[in-house]
């Protein structure tokens, strides 16, 4: 059984026009136990939708997704929050820290809606991540591929077996980008979690051994867009 | 893990929300001890001011003057505020003085000044009989109570502190009760000073009744006819008039049948009996200005719980995307419910424990003027429920002021506004 297990997938949103528009339409997509998997996906190919379907942040209108075990699309809204928090670690393009917290209490922070926080943890995944000397500064006093590594920091902190990473090096420069990129997988092999990344970047995808077209996966995709 | 730990994680949350909105937690929690400190100040103020007049009768039970308005006679009797009623022949208070039911009746002039503060003249009996506290009689800070037949003061505390005349000071009295009346000619020297009661007493300057009667330009009519007193020359009893007679009786039954005797066979003195009653029949009268202040001040109080709401409301929109994250994070709906209602419950709260040093700063000015005009002392820290119960139901409005907010945050729509940030 695959860590990740999608089967007839399908959602739709609500236009403004009114009518719905199928956004997501993937018969099958599995991503085994500690595997590393790109997809390639563009603007408008539905891949931050599957992201958050995956994740557990969207209910889809039919099919299922089973992350270890668990079919998400069976459980309650709260029932997937609390999931989520235990399973999933979530690498968003912009990182998303919380402004008005250091580094040290945003992966906590990440740790409060799991397990419970493990401040030794935390710290020892900033220090791995080169951030020893940076627990206390708050995203504003931090560089960009700093904060980059503190959003890693807090998707690893619940030590999930999935990590989503969605454009993870969107906000860097090349230079960064390749270094944030190795520290991601290099984390995520350490802790044993699977990684599924999409992205467009194609150095990005250059560095996966599994590289999926997300036009191959998702047929409602917009082609060329 | 414990809800405990989840509280303290959410406490966190709240904290740094509250530091990094510091200016609008600063002005809605000022909003907010605004509402409790007028609240609290307000009963507070209302409560020992009603104390402090119903109880500040020196322990005298009643007050005998001319044929007129009680509340007025006791206030110029009792509280030397307003102008005397009028006067009374000397023998209506030998008469009164008489009666087996009276313990004591000491009799009363009003209307000169010295520096502003009043002067009463009366017996030397005054300081034996009247009582600061029940059985308490007023205590000599320095020096001893005035002669009887001699020019010589006993300044109330805030009189000495007021017009600073201190034992063996000389002074003259200012004819009728505003400042600005012609000097007396005769000099009077201090011969005590009387501790603190906290009652409209302390700001008297109390002299010996024959030294009233004899400053010059006084003319007394207690036998009908214009009556100058002469040096050397006893002034006849039917010549003297006072202001009023304070009385203290032997029991409650004597003051009604005195009030049935004076006030509704009688006409031509008053007795108002109870002094207490009289003042709360005042105090009644003036409720509605007291009401008032009570429903402005929880206006305030509402009107701060709303400048809580608008407050989350307004920063909600830039904070959507911070409760998204939580939620990507594993943060339930139910959570970031939570901490919006943390936050506005903890401004409330901040604001009511300002709240009480803005009651403490209300009460000191209000204190002071009550004081300045009355003699009344408050106590700026004296113990009132409200102190606890107005915090606490600040505390409450704030945390009512937002469910709202936290409605909205518990709406948000998670992936939405994730997208929308990246």
């Amino acid at each position: 059984m695959p860590l990740l297990r999608v089967r007839d997938l399908r959602k739709s949103f609500r236009r403004p026009e009114g009518d719905e528009q199928l956004v997501l339409d993937v018969p099958a997509f599995d991503v085994e136990e500690h595997e590393h998997v790109a997809l390639r996906g563009a603007s408008g190919s539905g891949k931050t939708t599957l992201l958050h379907v995956i994740a557990g942040l969207l209910r889809p209108d039919a099919g299922s997704v089973v992350v270890a075990d668990t079919d998400l699309t069976r459980l309650g809204e709260a029932q997937r929050d609390a999931f989520r928090a235990r399973h999933i670690g979530y690498v968003f393009q912009s990182f998303h820290l919380l402004p008005g917290h250091g580094a040290l209490e945003n992966v906590l922070l990440g740790m409060l809606f799991g397990p419970g926080p493990d401040p030794a943890f935390a710290r020892e995944l900033l220090v791995e991540l080169g951030l020893g000397d940076r627990l206390g500064h708050r995203p504003a006093q931090l560089s960009v591929g700093q904060q980059q590594r503190v959003a890693l920091a807090r998707a690893l902190a619940n030590r999930p077996r999935l990590v989503l990473a969605d454009e993870p090096t969107g906000s860097l420069d090349a230079r960064s980008a390749g270094v944030a990129l190795r520290l991601l997988r290099e984390s995520c092999t350490r802790h044993g979690a699977a990684l599924l990344v999409v992205s467009h970047d194609a150095n990005v995808l250059g560095a996966f051994p599994r590289v999926l077209d997300l036009a191959d996966v998702n047929r409602a995709a917009v082609v060329g867009a | 893990m414990s809800v405990l730990t989840r509280l303290r994680g959410l406490l966190l949350i709240v904290r740094r929300s509250l530091r990094e909105h510091l200016l609008s937690t600063l002005v809605t929690a000022l909003s907010a001890a605004l509402g409790v400190g007028l609240v609290t100040a307000v009963f507070c103020l209302a409560e020992q001011s009603r104390a402090a007049f119903t109880g500040g009768a020196l322990g005298f039970d009643a007050v005998l003057g001319a044929r007129g308005s009680r509340v007025q006679l006791v206030l110029n009797s009792v509280f030397h505020l307003e102008t005397s009623p009028g006067n009374l022949p000397w023998s209506a208070y030998t008469d009164i003085a008489a009666r087996r039911g009276v313990a004591a009746a000491i009799p009363l002039v009003t209307g000169d000044n010295v520096r502003g503060f009043r002067v009463v003249g009366t017996s030397p009996e005054f300081f034996a009989v009247a009582e600061r506290a029940p059985g308490e009689p007023p205590a000599l800070l320095a020096g001893r109570v005035f002669e009887p037949e001699r020019r010589e003061a006993v300044l109330g505390a805030s009189a000495a502190r007021g017009t600073g005349l201190r034992v063996g000071a000389r002074f003259h009295v200012t004819h009728d009760v505003s400042e600005h009346g012609h000097e007396h000619a005769e000099e009077f020297v201090v011969v005590g000073v009387l501790a603190d009661t906290g009652t409209p007493a302390d700001r008297v300057v109390w002299l010996p009744l024959e030294a009233v009667f004899r400053l010059d330009s006084h003319v007394l009519r207690g036998g009908g006819t214009e009556y100058r007193p002469q040096d050397g020359v006893p002034i006849p009893d039917s010549a003297k008039e006072l202001s009023a007679v304070l009385l203290r009786l032997r029991d409650p039954v004597v003051g009604l049948g005195l009030d049935n005797e004076i006030n509704r066979v009688g006409d031509r003195a008053t007795l108002a009996w109870p002094v207490d009653r009289t003042v709360a029949e005042l105090f009644e009268s003036l409720g509605w200005v007291s009401g008032v202040l009570r429903v402005v001040a929880y206006l305030v109080m509402l009107l701060a719980a709303a400048s809580i709401l608008a407050s989350l409301h307004n920063t909600l929109r830039e904070r959507r995307r911070e409760f998204a994250v939580l939620r990507a994070l594993g943060a339930r709906r139910r959570d970031v419910f939570a901490v919006v209602v943390l936050e506005s419950t903890a401004i409330a709260f901040l604001g009511a424990l300002l709240g009480l040093a803005v009651h403490v700063g209300v009460l000191a000015l209000a204190a002071s003027v009550v004081r300045g005009a009355t003699g009344v002392f408050v106590d700026v820290f004296a113990w009132h429920p409200v102190l606890v119960l107005a915090p606490l139901g600040m505390t409450a409005l704030g945390a009512c002021a937002g469910l709202l907010p936290a409605a909205e945050a518990y709406a948000t729509d998670v992936a939405a506004n994730l997208q929308r940030a990246t």
